[in-house]
């Protein structure tokens, strides 16, 4: 299911995420990731000749480190912050394709807690965050089989504009 | 009327695309088992290997969670809905981030050590 996938996100958004990681910093961030998923796209909008991606993100829903314990290497996000997103997401007419998290002082790539706390389907970013200045920013998507997480590539597009059927682009 | 079983988006893909099922169901467990027998698929994402469910499965009876209530023993009646709700975790390890400090405390130690040597060396000088 992660083979090939590509997440959009315009060059703003990636920023926010970023910064996001340099304000919690040495802790780490998280937030929610709100757009729409390629299936969501009206099979009868296929095939005019529009770009479709795999997956594209709209919107941020930045959330508070629940993790009071331990939020220099530890995020937590809970049921019921699941649910505000999700809700915000529905407002908009998108749904929270995945999440976002810091890794302070450390590489980009998911640690091994990351898999075994994971989700199928959603998108995880990961921003590294050396000595306050984000770095890297990756995406990950568990694997059907909860083995490892497969790379997902970013595509930073300026903005991509949502129609209510489906996607379209306007490069700016 | 049976018991509702809501399905969240990122299980929908092992669970025919659909986003409820519906069940016969005496208990949360008795329901969860229909799902999971009915969308094998789903197992794994919501139980460890010795049949828990994962701690970041969220599964509600309309609006209470299960913990508070009798877990999975929770009896539910018609007309019930179960709801999945994830929670999200994830984080750094903290081997490397130990390595850095205790990598650093070493040099220093190393630093001290070679300054020692120096001021025995001038010493003897």
């Amino acid at each position: 299911m992660a083979d090939a996938a590509a997440l959009w996100i315009s060059g703003s958004l990636a920023e926010k995420i970023r910064t996001h990681g340099a304000e919690t910093y040495p802790h780490e961030c998280c937030g929610a990731l709100l757009g729409r998923d390629s299936s969501a796209v009206l099979e009868s909008d296929r095939g005019k000749g529009a770009l479709t991606p795999a997956r594209e993100i709209l919107q941020l829903f930045p959330l508070v480190n629940r993790r009071d314990d331990s939020p220099r290497n530890r995020f937590s996000v809970t049921a019921e912050d699941v649910l505000a997103a999700e809700k915000a997401a529905r407002e908009q007419g998108l749904e929270v394709v995945g999440w976002y998290h810091s890794h302070p002082d450390h590489p980009a790539r998911p640690s091994e807690y990351d898999r075994d706390h994971a989700w199928p389907w959603y998108s995880y970013i990961i921003v590294s965050v050396h000595n306050g200045a984000p770095q890297d920013m990756t995406s990950w998507r568990l694997n059907d089989d909860r083995a490892e997480f497969s790379p997902e590539g970013i595509e930073i597009r300026h903005r991509a504009a949502v129609s209510a059927t489906g996607f379209s682009t306007t490069e700016k | 009327m049976p018991v509702k079983v809501m399905i969240p988006s990122p299980l929908r893909p092992y669970a025919g695309k659909r986003a409820s099922a519906e069940f016969s169901a005496r208990t949360v467990g008795e329901a969860l088992g229909h799902l999971t027998t009915e969308f094998a698929e789903l197992r794994k994402h919501l139980f460890t290997e010795d049949g828990k469910l994962r701690s970041f499965v969220n599964v509600y009876v309309n609006d209470e969670d299960i913990r508070y209530l009798a877990k999975e023993n929770t009896p539910t009646k018609d007309g019930d809905t179960i709801s999945i709700i994830p929670s999200i975790a994830g984080g750094c390890t903290w081997k490397r981030r130990l390595d850095a400090p205790a990598g650093a405390a070493l040099n220093f130690a190393r630093h001290l050590c070679s300054r020692i040597s120096e001021a025995n060396w001038n010493l003897k000088e």
